[in-house]
């Protein structure tokens, strides 16, 4: 810890004389001193540095001023605007929707629309629409401004890691001069909104390391609680926040690994450390993550676009929804018209269309389905089981053990099962529609079966579990979860199993439920407990994310193409006439970026080699301990993207890139300092130097060519001479 | 000087003797029985055969060396590959021998035991825990089962023990040793053969990797070895075990080519230049083709996408419907598509748009990268054309049509440039066979391509082939199949010689290489449709064994052969794993706060247990969960077998370091004992199960099904 502490001291007490580097490593072990003095010693010299401040002020300013500029043009909706600028309406407006992500992110974005004068009307239908007179710098200026605070957390965390103004400089002018940064910031997105705190959290992180002299001080505390408000801010934005949560945590781990070899801390101080990283690292981001669900389901009350989606009882809750204050009969009748709700969450209704199984799968009969959508395929007739109904008079009533026939209403299939293997889970039967106007045969019978009741009980809509067995098999209709190929729409299994347990996959409830020969009454549907609607959503959530499989025919983007820069998105304008944005990055950016890549492991295994055959080299506590958080972040944040099977593009490597370019700014700076092994004094720092310029003005001058991607191109096309971008599609996959 | 008396004096553990035999006994007896295809026999089989016969095939399941071992021990047994293997419990003719057929697999399964012995062994633990170990192997139903058939799975095992039995003797041995490097050089061999016989294997062998990269970077700080010695070990190290690895891999795919030389029912999936390499099949068709594709030449293009099937460009008399069922108009003119088998509509003829006439003039004029060609369909005439209208499958592409100018009101679009893809590889002319080759749309600059979706019933289910001019994808080069040149004018006399089969002559060859990269390649991304079997489980239902398999359900009786672990010891390896991970736990947290409870050279051992077994049983097991494929209990024994090398370790450990008095000790010995007991009984309990005789009764049966979940056949009478 002693030893920790002074070397935090010497690498500050360095930057002020950063020529007298040589020092360093031979004074690390000389000086022994109390480091609580040492630290406060540290804080005074750090803050009162001025290149600091001056460069810190410079960078401030590039960033603000790039991503500010032109950020009313265009005025039309760009991209996925047309998504994220509906749902900020939506909360304005107070309808529910239903959204793969969490809601901070579109929350922050409805709040910055509302402060600012925008009333949620315009709807947002598809990219290339006018605003007009509709309010929108306001959301896109928010999602800048955040986005702005990127190049400059970044500088301030490198220069906290490293300790090095070159190397944080170097980071700082990569990411303001980026195209792609540019871009992603000037529009209504939830990124610059995921990446700001992200790159808070990160920030928080270092910060609260480099605390770790004086444990328990108010600046500690603050630091702490500080990394966990933007952990849950990051997971409220896009789960993607999860990968930063796991950098936290498992630099958290490493922390409280350390302590613990610590033979002069007591266990319960231990235990106290313990403690704190857990109120603050776990239990605060999960109470202010619970808390913005809170603040979504009570702002959100109407009925909208997103119903379906989610249980009875859920929609219950929603002002306009026909279960809301639901009036409907009672008891199940025989000759109501009624929908069927798996139990399951997000388990869907029972859905039948025109469409055939194809050959080979099963009988080639009418397909069976659940679907999360509400659509008038989804009502089916409750028959009995010989088609004699009682014309006249109230209806029978459904009780335990009868046995029934569920007729599809716009087709007259009859719902039937019978001992083919069912399409995807080889183990069940399948579930098909037969016969024809409500005639089939004996294997159309299924007895329903209410959970815990007994023979002769009533069959309540809404709130009784139903079990439909087949008569013929024995079996019991199920909802296997799994997605249809393409013949079935996408649309969810709908299966006979013959294992009887009772999970909900095999129980239904009744929702709907329209009977004109028996009175309405008004149900009140169990309301959900809050925790209740908090994991219905989430599964819901997690259901749609896997669900986003790629089409065939959209171009996908695989994660391989992201760090070479090989495609970019178009946000807006595909032809010469039109006004185009072209989401790409800066291509020198980048390729140095993919540089550093690979330079980096070099330099570890050959400083590390070193280190093992007993020569010692500078710089490479920075190199390798510093140098491998930014790589393990950039890791966390890229190789997930190989396993998941859900449709890629390429903005999701924009968080990624971030510590990407950190690391760049790390490698380069060691890589120049490190002249000095194969030069001598003076021609070292001029080589250095050099080395500097040289970075600073290829991006300076890329960035001159490059900044119509983001500011905006219009005219011919770059493959042909007249435009501005002529010669600069370097690669023949871009497409601009 | 000889000095006499000569004496040889050998050490023999008889211990050693003894499991081996017990285990050969366990794992051999009545070999033949049943006399019929048992589970993935029916698998197996049909590989074995094709070897047998030379007949080429292709399998996505693993690489060959499984496969040929199979197939060597059917080739000793005499076996000549007539067999259909076509269900499971079908009878065996008196010619297949049996025995040999499963011979291999069941010594392999055999020697894991007394393989077990000695690893333990290596792990520096005593001989009774070796003899522990060699116990719960030998008397674990579900590896004699897995051993006593044509499988592959014990194979595996004792290969992937070997390996690592030979790597810990190589770290044992004395530094100055010579023959350490000969340990070493066997733990890289039978690693490549572990991931030879399943791709499974790779992942214990990356273990070993890892175990062997840690030793090494202990070597480079040790800084009293001098750095030209270190770098000579490393570099020994690199190629016993990454050089020597790989070139037997690939090896192994020789073997498995040089074997297989004749066309056979996999030739499809395979490039054309590969299938012309194959006796019989293509190369019949395209021996004596010319090499140069000319204007005038009679042409069949093959899809290079193998995906979702191979097929030739072709064509037929029959128009696009004037409207498609969603609504949207077609050109009406003629169809073109994908079809994937032989016929006389796959012929094209190869056309300069500057001349009028259809044969090759003499001599031949080749086409070369960049020029610009017309296709005229040889049965009917048309023009392949493209032009701005949706194809009917997929809308944002352009469609393909067959154009004849009878006065429609769209003009003709028809020229082609020819990209030849490989021409850095190959050459800028296009070759039959040789060349990948990219038909470029010259008016719209679209390519010509697969969508890779079928037509409906007025396409007759073929495949659509439209033009795109976004392509992204890889399937997009054609390649010449079958080719000729023409040599008639008219219409009827082509007809004719469209009919007619070709011939002269022309010699190709590929390379070994280009070969093995291909079938690698193929092998990998191959994906035969993935359903749900029966008895696939899920990975997490192996550890509590809530899963079995029946392998075999005699014709007229209750016999049967299953699937079913020794349940005992099933629950104890679960019990030590457990156990080593809480251990570990507070031994790390103890040792961190500075307590030592163990001397180093026990926490070494105790490390040492804990990387090969607990590690072993990770890797073997984890990738699972991340899989997609249809699973089997079976794909658990290699993970199983670890911890079967971890139980008696542990136990000796506590023993050792964590009991100090001897009631405890005692006490210990006789838990011990009395699960040994139960270990055989549970065997015992199950023999019937596991060798499939004696036949029980219904009730036996039902008192065998310990858990609900297990599948045990009873034949109603």
């Amino acid at each position: 810890m002693d030893e920790e502490c002074i070397t935090q001291w010497n690498k500050t007490g360095d930057t002020s004389t950063l020529r007298n580097r040589k020092i360093f490593p031979t004074s690390e072990k000389t000086l022994q001193t109390p480091s609580t003095l040492l630290s406060k010693d540290k804080n005074k010299k750090f803050s009162k540095d001025p290149p600091t401040r001056v460069l810190l002020m410079l960078v401030v300013g590039l960033s603000f001023s790039t991503r500010l500029y032109k950020i009313t043009e265009p005025p039309h909706v760009c991209w996925d605007e047309t998504h994220f600028g509906k749902m900020g309406s939506y909360y304005i407006n107070r309808t529910f929707f239903f959204d793969v992500h969490p809601p901070l992110g579109k929350m922050l974005i409805g709040l910055a629309g509302y402060m600012t004068g925008y009333d949620g009307t315009f709807p947002f239908i598809k990219p290339g629409d006018k605003y007009k007179h509709h309010n929108y710098w306001g959301m896109r200026g928010f999602c800048a401004a955040l986005g702005s605070c990127l190049p400059i957390f970044a500088y301030l965390i490198v220069l906290e890691l490293s300790q090095s103004h070159s190397a944080a400089l170097i980071t700082a002018i990569l990411l303001i001069f980026d195209t792609g940064f540019i871009t992603i910031s000037q529009y209504i997105l939830l990124d610059p909104i995921l990446m700001f705190f992200i790159m808070a959290a990160v920030l928080s992180m270092v910060k609260f390391n480099q605390q770790r002299c004086s444990p328990f001080a108010a600046s500690w505390w603050l630091w702490l609680v500080l990394t966990g408000a933007n952990l849950a801010g990051a997971l409220g934005v896009k789960f993607v926040g999860l990968f930063v949560i796991l950098l936290v945590g498992l630099n958290t781990v490493w922390d409280l690994w350390r302590l613990l070899g610590d033979l002069s801390l007591s266990l319960v101080e231990i235990a106290k450390h313990f403690l704190a990283r857990v109120v603050g690292l776990i239990l605060l981001p999960l109470f202010l993550y619970v808390t913005i669900f809170a603040i979504h389901f009570v702002v959100l009350n109407k009925s909208g676009p997103g119903d379906g989606f989610f249980s009875s009882a859920f929609q219950s809750r929603l002002i306009g929804n026909n279960l809301h204050n639901a009036s409907m009969p009672e008891y199940l009748a025989y000759g109501s018209t009624i929908t069927v709700k798996n139990l399951r969450i997000a388990g869907g209704y029972l859905h039948s269309h025109w469409h055939l199984y194809p050959e080979g799968v099963g009988a080639r009969q009418q397909q069976v389905t659940a679907y999360l959508h509400k659509d008038y395929n989804n009502l089916w007739l409750v028959h009995r089981q010989d088609a004699n109904e009682s014309q006249s008079g109230t209806p029978d009533l459904v009780r335990h053990g009868d046995i029934i026939r569920l007729e599809h209403k716009e087709t007259t299939r009859n719902l039937h099962g019978h001992l083919h293997e069912a399409p995807l889970t080889k183990k069940h039967f399948q579930v098909t529609g037969y016969g024809i106007n409500g005639t089939g045969d004996t294997n159309d019978l299924w007895q329903v079966e209410v959970c815990g009741g007994q023979n002769g009980d009533l069959v309540k809509v809404l709130r009784s579990k139903v079990r439909f067995l087949h008569r013929a098999t024995g079996c019991v209709l199920y909802s296997s979860g799994k997605t249809l190929p393409k013949w079935g729409w996408e649309q969810v299994e709908v299966t006979c199993s013959p294992y009887l347990k009772e999970t909900p996959s095999s129980q239904w409830n009744i929702e709907d439920h329209i009977n004109p020969k028996l009175p309405n009454i008004s149900l009140s549907v169990l309301k959900p407990h809050f925790l209740e609607i908090l994991l219905e959503s989430h599964i819901v959530m997690i259901r749609g994310n896997s669900g986003l499989k790629p089409k065939d025919n959209e171009m996908n983007s695989k994660p391989w193409h992201w760090p070479i820069n090989y495609q970019g998105l178009r946000f807006s304008g595909v032809n010469d006439t039109e006004y185009r944005v072209y989401l790409l990055g800066n291509p020198v950016v980048w390729w140095m970026n993919l540089a550093s890549l690979g330079l980096y492991p070099i330099m570890v295994a050959v400083v590390s080699i070193a280190i093992q055959r007993g020569f010692s080299l500078k710089h490479s506590h920075v190199l390798m301990r510093e140098g491998g958080l930014l790589l393990f972040g950039w890791l966390l944040h890229y190789a997930p993207f190989y396993t998941m099977g859900r449709v890629l593009y390429y903005h999701h490597y924009f968080p990624a890139m971030l510590f990407s370019s950190m690391l760049t700014g790390i490698t380069f700076d060691i890589l120049l300092k490190s002249t000095d092994l194969i030069l001598r004094p003076p021609y070292s720092d001029r080589l250095q130097t050099l080395g500097q310029m040289v970075l600073l003005f290829s991006v300076l001058y890329s960035f001159y060519l490059f900044h119509p991607l983001s500011y905006g191109m219009t005219g011919p096309l770059a493959h042909e001479p007249g435009s501005t971008m002529a010669g600069l599609k370097w690669m023949d996959s871009w497409e601009f | 000087m000889l000095q006499l008396p000569l004496v040889v004096t050998a050490q023999v553990d008889v211990v050693l003797l003894l499991v081996s035999f017990l285990s050969l006994w366990t794992r051999l007896t009545q070999l033949g029985y049943p006399n019929a295809v048992v589970f993935d026999e029916v698998y197996y089989g049909q590989f074995v055969s094709l070897y047998m016969k030379r007949v080429f095939f292709i399998d996505d399941s693993g690489p060959p060396l499984g496969h040929m071992i199979l197939a060597l021990g059917a080739y000793l047994g005499g076996f000549d590959g007539n067999f259909v293997w076509n269900r499971i419990g079908a009878e065996y003719p008196s010619s297949v021998s049996v025995v040999g057929l499963r011979l291999l697999p069941a010594v392999c399964g055999s020697l894991c035991v007394p393989l077990v012995y000695l690893l333990t062994l290596e792990l520096r633990f005593s001989h009774l825990a070796a003899l522990g170990a060699a116990v719960l192997l030998l008397l674990e139903n579900s590896l004699i089962v897995q051993s006593r058939f044509m499988l592959l799975e014990s194979v595996l095992i004792f290969f992937l023990l070997l390996a690592a039995f030979s790597y810990l003797r190589f770290h044992n041995a004395a530094p100055h040793s010579v023959f350490r490097f000969g340990w070493l050089l066997l733990s890289g061999a039978s690693c490549a053969a572990a991931v030879g016989v399943k791709y499974m294997g790779v992942f214990s062998y990356l273990l070993l990797l890892g175990v062997a990269s840690l030793h090494t970077w202990n070597l480079i700080g040790d800084r009293t070895v001098s750095h030209l010695s270190v770098c000579v070990q490393c570099v020994c190290r690199a190629v016993c075990l990454l050089v020597v690895p790989l070139l037997l891999y690939v090896f192994w795919f020789y073997v498995h080519l040089t074997l297989l030389h004749r066309s056979g029912p996999h030739d499809q999936l395979m490039s054309s230049a590969f299938q012309a390499s194959l006796e019989g099949g293509l190369s019949r068709i395209t021996q004596g083709q010319p090499l140069e594709v000319a204007y005038g030449s009679q042409v069949t293009l093959r899809s290079s996408a193998s995906q979702p099937i191979p097929c030739w460009l072709h064509s037929h008399k029959v128009n696009y419907p004037i409207r498609y069922e969603n609504g949207r108009g077609s050109s009406h003119q003629q169809q073109v598509t994908c079809y994937p088998f032989k016929d006389v509509n796959n012929w094209w003829i190869i056309k300069d748009p500057d001349r009028q006439d259809l044969v090759v003039s003499s001599p031949p004029r080749p086409v070369r990268h960049g020029d610009v060609i017309q296709l005229l369909h040889g049965m009917t005439s048309r023009f392949l054309n493209s032009h701005d209208v949706a194809a009917p499958m997929s809308p944002h592409s352009q469609e393909v049509s067959g154009y004849i100018d009878f006065n429609v009101s769209m003009p003709a679009q028809n020229l082609w440039r020819v990209d030849v893809l490989n021409r850095e590889a190959e050459s800028e002319s296009w070759k039959t066979i040789l060349s990948d080759v990219r038909l470029v749309h010259v008016n719209t600059s679209a390519v010509l391509k697969l969508s890779g979706v079928s037509l409906p019933d007025w396409g007759f289910r073929q495949l659509e082939v439209v033009a795109e001019k976004h392509f992204k994808s890889q399937s997009v080069g054609w390649t010449v199949e079958e080719h000729r040149y023409g040599t008639s004018q008219e219409q009827k006399e082509r007809e004719a010689e469209l009919h007619s089969p070709t011939h002269i002559d022309v010699d190709r060859k590929i390379s070994f290489w280009a070969k093995f990269l291909e079938l690698q390649w193929k092998m990998l991304t191959v994906k035969l449709e993935d359903s749900e079997h029966k008895y696939s489980s899920s990975p997490l239902e192996w550890v509590t064994m809530e899963t079995n398999i029946a392998y075999w359900l005699h014709s007229s009786t209750n016999a049967q052969i299953h699937l079913i672990g020794n349940p005992v010891s099933w629950g104890v390896a679960n019990l030590s794993l457990l156990a080593y991970q809480l251990l570990a736990a507070i031994y790390l947290l103890r040792r961190r706060r500075g307590f030592k409870d163990l001397p180093d050279g026990a926490w070494c051992q105790f490390v040492c247990l804990g990387c090969v077994c607990v590690g072993g049983w990770l890797v073997n097991f984890v990738p699972f969960l991340l899989m997609e494929k249809t699973l089997f209990l079976y794909h658990y024994l290699p993970a199983l077998c670890y911890l079967h090398l971890l139980t008696p370790a542990l136990l000796e450990h506590t023993h050792t370091h964590l009991l100090s008095r001897a009631t405890h000790r005692r006490a210990l010995c006789v838990c011990v004992t009395a699960v040994l007991v139960s270990v055989f009984l549970s065997y015992r309990t199950f023999c019937p199960l596991t060798y499939g005789s004696p036949e029980l009764s219904a009730n036996q049966l039902q008192g065998l099904k310990w858990r609900d979940s297990w599948d045990i056949l009873y034949r109603r009478r």
